[in-house]
């Protein structure tokens, strides 16, 4: 037989699943919400964006190519979903060079100081949110109005976002029935007409792209599930104890960003446990943190340190929480 | 919803591409190959030499230990030689190499295609002729099928489930089985419950063979404690531990056998191999074979004499295809890839999958992106990703309390990985320096 063949063990065939087709498909899932803040946030919205992925781009190239002297490989799609999280990140009228900083960071610090993809300890476009946050609260906060395609970018007209109305509210003394009026209606958090960061608030298009990622099988529900389900519970039994005091489930799982961070931050395959139990444990780690910094902490949102926080707990996690193995006795 | 296992399970592409080809005979060649071991277990001892002339059916090497099965000749003519010769491991094993002369069979096989339904043999009789008869696990494990069917004291056997599941993608000789030889299965099937001395036997088929459902279903109303259990399309269901999980719900424990849930498990092929073998008086030298592929002209099913050349096989479906990349004994999950087409077919042969070489060549490894699909999908609850690492770093103890052992090879995880990792591979080196240790220790 002249014919060469190949031997390799066993399994012989390969599903087709690759990296690019879950990041892409990750993309795919947030445009919905980038639409949405395109259409809030107009011109904004778009500079913002554009800036943060071609950053994301640029600086993983370089740092590929000239520090760690490796063939880059831009491809993966994991530099776009960093470049849009980032922007979904921060206000629609924030000035290009804190974005490029900001993705200096996400992708410098983030990312490639762990070994890049597949290494990083933290989510690297929360990585640089919370670090421009730090760095730059008054432009970090000064959040734009949806007011519709608007072609304003320095000079939008900026309010407060709703958890943070409430918080300066209570702090005051002012009784929350009272606050509740100021702040949208449910309907208008749903559908995004509140302050916030560009990719936060439109909270029907965010649920959209989850459907479209647990229908494809690109992520799980254990994780979103678990992050939603705590924060209502837990404010749930706070808002009982007492209603004048605290907001209600429904008012925290729609601001502040959770939905993003549930849906799209806290279930990134590199920074999330592995096991289905695993998932289960960060989830509940991170509701938990959420209405603990908004509720009781110094911040009004919480989202992004509550997912870093649990970012740091992942290897952890993954080491005591293991799947549940055939044939072991159910407790 | 549709009875499956437990845990994790994919589903591959089907591709049952020969399943409405009906079963052909291959002709007998003029040289057949017969290892002296083609079963798990200690390998026969020959009992012919040159020139000795022999029949088919006729017993050519003995089973040299409990774990271990008889060999009988496939052919009639003259021992050529007893030698080395390359098999399907890729290893040089002991053959007997007999040059073919007619097609004489012994005498005691009743060869009339009437279907004896009446079981006179008793219990003792029955597991003493299988033994003799030299039958393995058809399904690909090729187990000595007497050793299943001797429950150990102090256990009891509570139910006979028969595989029919062949989930394996492309195989689709067990289908045909059913379809064409459904009573002798059934037969087969009742034989094997009075060795055991049960009276329930459940039949699992996965739901993609609807017509073989229907047959034996009708058919079975008219054997008494025999149960078909249509199943969801799921790889790997036809492992003994998920078959179980999915019929009878009870999870095997951790290195133990089915007996331990009261269950025995049997191939369809088995059955029918233990019908002729106590009704006819067959001893298990022929079986049936699918060969296929996509660029194959003709993916058809085959009853083929054991010791034949896979070279014919392959060549009564139309010949090797121009862009044949890999030639997989077996399915493409668990089969083993040839070297040659040289090798003999075997009593373990269920298969041959000839994959085109762009579906042969692997893709390229990248970085673990740590989705957890790995986890998801292993039907063992073990976790792939980690198993690999530690197996690259040599952490032996590790790879043991993360119950490297309990792993069935089925590939549901490299299969799955987005990142192309070989992940089964690793786990494998894995496994075998394990078990090692685990051995030097006893």
């Amino acid at each position: 037989m002249n014919t060469k063949v190949l031997i390799a063990p066993s399994p012989h065939v390969h599903s087709g699943d690759s990296i690019q087709k879950n990041m892409y498909g990750v993309v795919f899932a947030m445009l919905p919400a980038l639409i949405f803040s395109f259409v809030y946030f107009g011109l904004g919205a778009i500079i913002v964006t554009l800036t943060a992925v071609a950053s994301c781009y640029l600086f993983e190239f370089l740092i590929t190519k000239y520090l760690l002297k490796r063939v880059p490989t831009l491809n993966d799609g994991s530099a776009l979903i960093t470049g849009i999280l980032l922007a979904f990140n921060v206000p629609s009228n924030l000035p290009i060079w804190i974005i490029l900083i900001g993705a200096l960071v996400a992708i410098g610090i983030g990312k490639m100081t762990f070994g890049g993809l597949g290494n990083n300890v933290f989510n690297p476009a929360l990585v640089g949110r919370v670090f421009l946050l730090i760095s730059f609260p008054v432009q970090m906060t000064s959040w734009p109005k949806p007011l519709g395609f608007d072609t304003a970018y320095f000079d939008a007209e900026t309010g407060a976002t709703p958890l943070a109305l409430i918080k300066e509210g209570l702090k005051k003394g002012e009784p929350l029935s009272q606050l509740m009026h100021d702040v949208p209606s449910n309907i208008d958090l749903l559908m995004g007409n509140m302050g916030g960061s560009m990719g936060e608030v439109a909270g029907v298009a965010l649920l959209l792209g989850l459907l479209y990622m647990l229908f494809k099988k690109i992520i799980s529900w254990h994780i979103p599930v678990a992050v939603l389900g705590t924060v209502a519970i837990f404010s749930g039994i706070l808002h009982m104890a007492s209603p004048e005091a605290y907001a209600g489930p429904l008012f925290h799982i729609l601001t502040g960003g959770l939905l993003l961070g549930a849906i799209f931050m806290a279930t990134d395959y590199v920074t999330s446990p592995m096991s289905n139990k695993g998932m289960i444990i960060y989830g509940i780690g991170i509701g938990v943190l959420t209405v603990v910094i908004r509720v009781f902490g110094a911040y009004p949102e919480g989202v992004s340190f509550a997912i870093l926080i649990m970012n740091a707990f992942v290897p952890l996690i993954n080491v005591y929480v293991k799947p549940k193995r055939f044939g072991e006795k159910r407790k | 919803m549709l009875k499956t296992f437990s845990l994790g399970g994919i589903h591959p592409a089907e591709n049952k591409l020969s399943a409405s080809s009906a079963i052909q005979v291959l002709p007998i060649p003029e040289t057949v190959s017969i290892p002296i071991s083609q079963h798990i277990g200690a390998p026969a001892t020959p009992i012919v030499k040159k020139n000795d002339e022999v029949k088919v059916g006729q017993l050519i090497a003995k089973s040299s230990g409990f774990v271990s099965a008889n060999i009988h000749s496939s052919v009639s003519g003259t021992v050529f030689k007893v030698d080395e010769i390359m098999d399907a491991s890729g290893f040089r094993r002991t053959s007997i190499i007999i040059k073919v002369n007619g097609d004489e069979w012994m005498e005691t096989i009743d060869r009339s295609a009437d279907l004896v339904k009446e079981i006179s043999a008793s219990k003792e009789e029955i597991v003493k002729k299988i033994a003799e008869a030299g039958i393995v696990g058809l399904g690909g494990a090729t187990f000595p099928a007497h050793v299943k069917l001797s429950v150990p004291p102090g256990k009891t056997a509570e139910v006979l489930i028969i595989n029919a599941v062949e989930c394996e993608p492309y195989l689709t000789s067990d289908h045909r089985v059913m379809l064409e030889k459904g009573d002798e299965v059934l037969v087969g099937t009742q034989i094997l419950m009075k060795a055991l001395g049960v009276n329930k036997a459940i039949i699992g088929i996965e739901n993609n063979k609807p017509d073989a459902i229907a047959h034996l279903t009708s058919l079975a109303a008219n054997y008494q404690g025999v149960e078909i259990c249509p199943l969801k399309t799921q790889y790997p269901q036809g492992g003994e531990k998920q078959l179980i999980s999915a019929i009878i719900k009870r999870e095997i424990p951790s290195g133990t056998l089915p007996i331990e849930v009261g269950a025995v498990v049997q191939n369809v092929g088995t059955a029918l191999a233990v019908y002729e073998a106590i009704q006819k008086n067959k001893p298990l030298f022929e079986r049936v074979a699918t060969i296929t592929g996509k660029s194959l002209k003709n993916p058809s099913n085959w009853k083929f004499r054991i010791g034949t050349p896979i070279k014919d096989l392959i060549d009564a479906a139309g010949g090797l295809p121009e862009d044949t990349g890999k030639i997989v004994g077996g399915g493409p999950m668990m089969g083993k890839a040839l070297t040659t087409v040289d090798v003999p077919l075997t009593k373990g042969s269920s298969g041959l999958l000839l994959l085109p070489r762009e579906e042969a060549i692997r893709k390229e490894s990248k970085p673990c992106i740590r989705c957890g699909k790995c986890i998801s999908v292993c039907p063992m609850g073990l976790e792939p990703f980690l198993l690999m690492v530690l197996a690259d770093k040599k952490e032996y103890d590790r790879l043991e309390s993360d119950a490297v052992m309990d792993c069935i090879e089925c590939g549901s995880c490299s299969f799955t990985c987005p990142a192309n990792r070989p992940l089964l591979d690793y786990i494998r080196l894995g496994k075998g320096k394990v078990g090692q240790i685990m051995r030097s220790r006893k």
